[in-house]
């Protein structure tokens, strides 16, 4: 990306001969830099997704992925109208199990990033202050993030047990609970469990983010407002919070776009149950424990253009908002 | 024993000296129970006899994953894999990816009961060869029932009587974590394997009948499954709902639950040193809904598969003859108490007095109810995932059972199209 924007060279040097074919230069210079990246993003990104959208309109079974024909948008929307007038609708588009796990995703998404923002950034201004020993706890806070999703969520998964489990042990010790709770059967808690497992876990990856961006802040802004006699919370307002604005909006982004992909936690923490099913769980279940490749590709395909489309609106009102303020 | 197998060994060592092409052979097995423990014994058996190297490949514990797991490696024609445990209702979903034995098999395939050799058979082709069979049984603690005088009971009513009387009289002695009854509930295939014999044992059908015919949407079927919505909470924990097989063992080998429903592999664990139930347990076949009626056990139990893809066919062919050989099926009763499919071992004396409840359990798995895999072929997956989904729903809260199987008929109709 920078080698092309340093091929840009301004405008009154363009125009003279010998610049463009300096520019022309540079340019071919630039993409012989970037044709190794782009060609294994091609090969390991590019063509497993172009074969996920083509068999998405396909049926391809997984056992006979070479005779898969064509039936256009059949398993993303059918219709067929029957003798009595009645028209009934098939496809991912008019399947209750898949808006139930777009809005499982969708409500994962929103709840867990918005608590491990906040948090996130408490963390993140604690670690930001000097206090003996900061080191060691801006390490010790990182093991959460360090254990891979799997043995995190068995390992939760053994604590949140309903007979065995040291949580249950715990809240009846104090006496905040009377009977242990089912918390990963029980459909009211499911959802509850997985977010307690999600935060623990990526709150880490949100404060190390912010803090990188905590640390960018220029301390004079801070001498500055001391000397102006401002209040801490309205410096924090006011001056920190715009000015690590960026590196917030990244971070977001980036547990935004892995929180809409969940699968892992999910999948090891609670029974396959309608409370937590979400897209990816879905589409899975479709592309190798059903005969329903193609249905699953569909769903692989709805998830993608579900991701981008988030994506894209939250960096257009993003950017807005940015520039708004300026 | 020992010294027969002795010299078993050495002859065939011997023999094996001169072939002396030893494969390097990868065997894919699940980790319930000691299995695997057990596998690598009888491996480094057929090591020494054979001169092949053999690797164990473990599968996650629930089969439903497991499936997937090999359906994924069989579609990329994965030659890593050698052998295949599967189970019994796989056959007609995997059969054209696994190597034909009738050929290798022909000698000893009159040994085994002839239902399961059926079951394994797809279009004429024998696609795996039986390593047990099963059927669940009603795991009952002796030494509560005598202290309270009740005897094992023959209905569901009954026993959901005996385990909340005991359940409240075992807590207001002091022993607060009892629970009456558990089994499995997890949204899996298991749950599949639970709900068919509460429905099948009140008289609710089998899901889909062997004709194709779709059953379940019946109100035998509906009040079958709200008897047990009521268990939920107040004689099983709520956490049964996310209970595999392994989970519900768990709190019955801790001494925690008064009945269990589970395979008879947990016999052997339940008689472990580390068990805290031990000898202090029996079982009886699983109840029915009214007394008289026949009890209705799912039939399960694992087999061995060829993979079609495997580099070793032969070496292959020879472990798989090797594992379901009287021999080893013996060991695996002895020290897994798991149901030999050979009809011979039934009579043995050795196994009787191991596992006292293995002879009566003949007559059991053999009038065990199929899942209906044979008939809805390569939709069974989804046909199970769906009718396991309505149950799940329906005890955890979400929907009455005659509403979820009204739905379920639905579904069901709309999957099985023109045929299955």
């Amino acid at each position: 990306m920078t080698d092309l924007t340093v091929a840009d060279p301004p405008p009154a040097l363009a125009r003279s001969h010998i610049s463009s074919d300096l520019r022309a230069q540079r340019v071919r210079s630039a993409w012989v830099f970037l044709a190794p990246t782009l060609l294994v993003l091609a090969f390991v990104a590019g063509w497993p997704l172009v074969r996920t959208i083509y068999f998405s309109f396909t049926n391809a079974s997984l056992t006979n992925l070479a005779g898969a024909e064509f039936i256009g948008f059949n398993n993303y929307l059918s219709w067929i109208t029957l003798k009595s007038g009645r028209t009934i609708f098939r496809g991912l588009l008019a399947d209750p199990t898949w808006w139930n796990a777009v809005w499982n995703t969708l409500k994962f998404t929103l709840v867990s990033v918005s608590i491990e923002t906040v948090l996130g950034l408490v963390v993140a201004l604690v670690l930001n202050a000097h206090f003996p020993g900061r080191g060691l706890v801006r390490a010790a806070i990182l093991i959460p993030w360090a254990i891979p999703t799997i043995v995190s969520a068995k390992m939760w998964a053994w604590m949140l047990n309903d007979q065995f489990g040291i949580l249950n042990d715990i809240l009846l010790g104090l006496g905040l609970i009377s009977q242990k709770i089912a918390w990963t059967a029980n459909p009211d808690t499911a959802m509850l469990a997985v977010l307690i497992v999600d935060v623990w876990k990526t709150t880490p990856f949100m404060a190390l983010l912010i803090l990188a961006g905590l640390q960018m802040v220029p301390g004079d802004i801070y001498e500055a407002a001391k000397i102006d006699g401002v209040h801490p919370v309205r410096v924090f307002w006011r001056v920190t919070l715009p000015l690590i604005r960026p590196a917030l909006m990244v971070a977001v982004i980036f547990r935004m776009l892995d929180a809409l992909r969940i699968f892992d936690l999910i999948y090891v923490l609670t029974p396959n149950n309608v409370q937590t099913k979400t897209m990816s769980v879905l589409a899975r279940e479709n592309l190798f424990d059903f005969d329903k490749f193609a249905y699953g590709a569909a769903a692989s395909t709805m998830l993608f253009l579900i991701i981008a489309a988030i994506t894209v609106l939250y960096m257009w009102f993003g950017r807005v908002n940015f520039e708004g303020e300026r | 024993m020992t010294m027969l197998l002795r010299t078993l060994t050495f002859c065939a060592a011997l023999g094996a000296v001169d072939l002396a092409v030893a494969a390097e052979l990868s065997l894919a097995a699940n980790t319930t129970g000691k299995n695997v423990h057990f596998m690598r014994e009888q491996l480094d058996l057929f090591e020494k006899q054979t001169g092949h190297k053999v690797n164990l490949v473990t599968m996650p514990p629930s089969s439903s994953e497991q499936f997937s797991q090999y359906r994924l490696w069989l579609a990329a024609e994965n030659k890593d894999v050698d052998v295949y445990q599967t189970d019994v209702i796989w056959a007609p979903q995997l059969a054209d990816q696994f190597v034909d034995l009738t050929e290798a098999a022909k000698d000893v395939v009159g040994d085994y009961f002839p239902s399961i050799i059926q079951s394994q058979t797809v279009n004429g082709r024998l696609v795996a060869l039986p390593l047990f069979t099963d059927a669940p049984a009603l795991y009952y603690r002796k030494d509560l029932l005598e202290k309270y005088s009740k005897t094992a009971p023959k209905t569901w009513d009954e026993l959901a009587a005996t385990a909340k009387e005991i359940q409240e009289k075992e807590r207001a002695a002091g022993n607060a974590d009892i629970w009456g009854f558990v089994f499995q509930a997890n949204a899996y295939e298991g749950l599949t394997c639970n709900a068919l014999e509460w429905i099948k044992s009140s008289g609710g059908g089998q899901i889909v009948e062997p004709d194709g015919t779709i059953s379940v949407n019946n109100e035998k079927a509906a009040a079958a499954i709200d008897r047990v919505k009521e268990w939920i909470g107040t004689i099983a924990p709520e956490g049964v709902l996310a209970y595999q097989e392994e989970e519900s063992r768990g709190v019955w080998q801790t001494g925690n639950a008064v009945f269990m429903r589970n395979w008879p592999y947990a016999y052997a664990l339940g008689n472990g040193d580390d068990s805290a139930v031990k000898g202090k347990f029996d079982v009886a076949p699983l109840p029915t809904a009214s007394e008289g009626e026949k009890p209705s056990s799912t039939l399960g139990g694992w087999n061995l598969a060829v993979s079609k893809y495997s580099d070793e066919q032969e070496a292959a062919i020879e472990l798989v003859k090797f594992l379901s050989s009287k021999e080893v099926q013996k060991q695996r009763a002895l020290q897994l108490s798991q149901l030999p499919t050979l009809a011979a071992l039934y009579d043995d004396a050795e196994i009787a007095a191991a596992q006292p409840f293995m002879p009566s359990w003949k007559p059991i798995f053999q009038s065990a109810v199929p899942r209906p895999s044979a008939v809805a072929k390569v939709k069974y997956n989804e046909v199970s995932s769906k009718f396991w989904s309505a149950v799940h729903n329906t005890l955890s809260g979400d929907g009455t059972a005659a509403e979820n199987l009204e739905l379920l008929e639905v579904e069901l109709t709309e999957l099985k199209g023109d045929s299955w």
